[in-house]
């Protein structure tokens, strides 16, 4: 690992909800909290946000907000993955002003899958392919000028991506 | 060595669309091999695909995207023949880039 290893105990204490001033001290953690509050406005990667376990934390960690359902996201997912590993999701929006699109797994070791930036100019519309350890709701997030907004889709898993 | 990096950026009426594919075993941490021994987890972290000095796309992955990850997008200001330099780095911080010319 490079050095995004912090120690776990410092991050924990982190997100119980200290302030970042109280963070002075922390030495390693501090770098993760700068890379949390930066994850919107710049290009750092959203370390803490993919260490997080349940979709909640992990939507907390790289946006800071809830989330409301729209019906003007399109998630593009299988009813059935046979295999776990290698699921195909795509999602469109025709939400204005898009900054981010992100996808969710909620029954991952690790919700947070995959995080796309969209900046001005570019369509807001991606396609992945994504390892699901089994079945699971899919939620595809967009950020829309300013607001987040969600669409959610559970996905059979019959042949799980963690292996082992 | 071969790029790990293949690229297709075809230019469809205003918008360029980008079609990714990377080879890279993306392992999660939480796989063990047949000794029974954990593989260390060993991903890409993140994709920049740039067009003219701006950065048209971002992707920031974790280990739940797929092994050899595939991903697809477009953006528009584009023009045949204009270069895209896509470039990725991993938990481990090695890197590989390539630069494509659009179609």
């Amino acid at each position: 690992m490079t050095a995004s290893s912090g120690p776990l105990a410092n991050r924990r204490v982190f997100l119980k909800g200290a302030g970042l001033v109280a963070l002075i001290g922390l030495g390693n953690a501090v770098l993760h909290a700068a890379s949390v509050y930066a994850a919107t406005n710049d290009n750092k990667y959203p370390d803490d946000a993919f260490k997080q376990k349940n979709a909640g934390d992990a939507i907390k960690a790289l946006y800071g907000r809830d989330h409301e359902a729209s019906d003007k996201i399109k998630l593009d997912a299988p009813e059935i993955a046979e295999n776990g590993g290698v699921v195909p999701i795509a999602v469109t929006t025709t939400l204005p002003n898009v900054t981010s699109i992100s996808f969710i797994v909620a029954e991952n070791p690790n919700a947070l899958a995959a995080s796309y930036k969209i900046p001005e100019g570019t369509v807001p519309a991606v396609a992945n392919r994504l390892k699901m350890a089994k079945t699971s709701s899919v939620i595809a997030l967009v950020e829309s000028g300013g607001k987040l907004y969600s669409a959610t889709k559970e996905v059979k898993v019959t042949v799980g991506g963690c292996g082992g | 060595m071969a790029s790990s990096i293949r690229v297709r950026a075809i230019l469809n009426g205003d918008i360029t669309e980008v079609q990714t594919l990377i080879q890279h075993p993306m392992d999660t941490g939480l796989v063990k091999d047949a000794k029974g021994e954990i593989i260390p987890a060993h991903y890409i972290q993140q994709i920049t695909f740039t067009h003219k000095d701006k950065t048209v796309f971002l992707a920031d992955w974790g280990t739940a995207v797929s092994k050899d990850p595939y991903v697809k997008f477009g953006f528009k200001g584009a023009a045949k023949g204009d270069e895209l330099k896509v470039s990725w780095v991993d938990n481990k911080g090695a890197t590989d880039s390539l630069t494509a010319t659009i179609q």
